[in-house]
């Protein structure tokens, strides 16, 4: 299929070839490229979409409803991948705050590392970030699993509620501080967990779902060297005898 | 928000593409903050018995020929002079105090924004853009800048309320952030004779800084007390005549990203002001951890 499209004020159209188009970055305004996605993509078959030149420009990809693949050829800035349904996202590169923020399904990777707030509120779907992760990773996680090759900073994964957050590396400070159901498995050393957060056996349950986000991930590492982290519970209920103390 | 940048030119070759590298880095991040914007420059030092005066006028005519006569005839020695518009740069022997107390005798308007033997400093309200044309900040050259684009939360809109703020000489410091106890650190520095031209917090953690560092810290140290001291959020991007140091907060509130590389160290609240770089792609790219303390040497 061979196709040109009438969408971008006053710029060319993006050529669609075969279901496959390629946007670049320094050509379209960041709101071309997602209004494109959002109205056009679907519209003309796109299957295959490459993002060029993003040179770390923010909210890339947003907001995505097709079951499109983007390849984001360089670094991104925040918000990539943000609201996601669907799409297949990969960025060649580093991300900056609130990648994947409020996915809702489809997969986010990010091949290099992630500044703060990585997959914050994501309802589903997943998110893996090869390198390292910064702070708050997987904050208010509402279902979404995230996959970290590397380390995390401080306080991640607070007050997630759902959802899984495998960490290959290490945790920083204050790990799953105020947790709700969300598991946690560490395969590194762990700085300080947070209030409630405490350390449980491993059941067979928990090797077969880290085998099998590891494979979703596309990470390499062995199941039985993680620890898992969740919540002790003792913050669900008001407890008038605590003073305060938790 | 704010937006902070820093660049340091690692090849001495290259070091006068200092202000081109730069230029695109604070425009870009002007869009963190258009209210007022300014920039620490330093160069190859003046003699041990010079200093140089980086001084501001509100006046864009401001008659500096003038200034510099009267400047000669206080020191009795010759005095040069570079500038533009209502900044000048006045190399003088006047000892720095006395050039403090000189200065507000001649015209109680003009404000002294920095002494050393290699900062110059450029800050003003207004967009980045605007004051990195009008001071050809894209032609400076030297081995290492700081600058920051202000969007104003805590203390009025003025040129005194920029950063890059300083005290004592050759050093200087921008922030991101906001502080929440300047005031006490305030009022604990002033009982030691430490003077305060401006309410803005960040002119606090600086003075707080100096002061540690001419009581006897040398700057890590003083960091470290800082990191107990300031309450609050902060990305502090600081220089000295011969380093170029990066810090956050506990919290790491308020971003980072450092991108070093063979050629250049450069500093960012974020990457995209960093794109343009030659051979970025190549760079070492990461973001600093909180409390740690980042120093390049220049």
């Amino acid at each position: 299929m061979e196709s040109v499209t009438t969408v971008s004020s006053g710029s060319t159209p993006p050529q669609v070839i075969n279901g496959q188009v390629s946007l670049d970055a320094s050509r379209y305004s960041t709101r071309e490229i997602n209004d494109f996605l959002h109205h056009q993509a679907a519209l003309l078959g796109v299957k295959q979409v490459r993002i060029l030149n993003p040179d770390g420009q923010h909210n890339l990809a947003v907001g995505l409803d097709l079951p499109v693949e983007v390849e984001i050829a360089g670094h991104a800035g925040y918000f990539v991948g943000g609201m996601n349904k669907q799409a297949v996202i990969n960025v060649d590169g580093n991300v900056g705050w609130s990648v994947a923020e409020n996915m809702m399904s489809g997969t986010v990777r990010v091949r290099g590392f992630a500044s703060e707030c990585a997959g914050a509120s994501g309802h589903g779907g997943l998110l893996v970030i090869e390198g390292d992760a910064s702070s708050r990773c997987g904050i208010s996680m509402k279902g979404i699993d995230i996959g970290v090759g590397g380390s995390v900073g401080h306080m991640s994964a607070f007050m997630a509620q759902a959802g899984t957050l495998l960490i290959c590396g290490d945790a920083a400070a204050a790990l799953g501080d105020s947790l709700y159901e969300a598991v946690i498995y560490v395969g590194g050393r762990i700085h300080s967990l947070g209030a409630d957060a405490r350390e449980e056996p491993m059941t067979p349950q928990d090797h077969d779902r880290i085998r099998q986000l590891l494979r979703r991930a596309g990470l390499e590492r062995d199941s039985r060297n993680f620890k898992r982290i969740a919540s002790a519970k003792s913050l669900y209920h008001w407890n008038v005898e605590a003073d305060q103390e938790y | 928000m704010c937006g902070i940048v820093g660049l340091q030119i690692r090849n001495r070759e290259k070091q006068s593409q200092l202000g081109e590298w730069l230029l695109p880095m604070f425009s870009c991040m002007a869009d963190r903050g258009a209210d007022s914007a300014g920039l620490a420059v330093f160069t190859t030092p003046v003699a041990p018995d010079v200093r140089r005066f980086n001084v501001y006028s509100p006046d864009r005519q401001y008659n500096w020929q003038k200034l510099r006569a009267a400047l000669m005839q206080r020191s009795d020695a010759p005095v040069d002079l570079e500038a533009v518009e209502n900044h000048a740069i006045l190399v003088s022997a006047l000892p720095p105090d006395a050039f403090r107390g000189w200065l507000p005798t001649v015209d109680p308007s003009l404000h002294l924004l920095s002494v050393g033997r290699s900062i110059n400093i450029y800050k003003d309200t207004g967009h980045a853009s605007e004051i990195a044309r009008r001071y050809g900040f894209g032609a400076l050259n030297g081995t290492h800048c700081v600058g920051h684009t202000r969007m104003a939360t805590e203390s009025a809109v003025t040129p005194y309320h920029s950063h890059p703020f300083t005290a004592g000489e050759d050093f200087c410091l921008v922030h991101n952030g906001s502080l929440s106890n300047p005031y006490s650190l305030r009022r604990r520095l002033e009982k030691y004779g430490v003077e305060f031209e401006t309410d803005n917090d960040t002119e606090a953690a600086c003075r707080f800084l100096e002061w540690r560092m001419r009581t006897g810290d040398d700057l890590e140290t003083a960091l470290h007390a800082a990191f107990a001291e300031l309450d609050g959020f902060y990305t502090l991007l600081m220089a000295t005549a011969d380093r170029l140091v990066l810090v956050r907060d506990a919290f790491a509130c308020k971003p980072a990203v450092a991108a070093e590389h063979e050629e250049y160290i450069a500093i960012s609240s974020e990457f995209r002001s960093l794109a343009h770089l030659p051979d970025i792609r190549n760079a070492r790219i990461f973001e600093p951890h909180p409390e740690e303390i980042y120093a390049w040497k220049v």
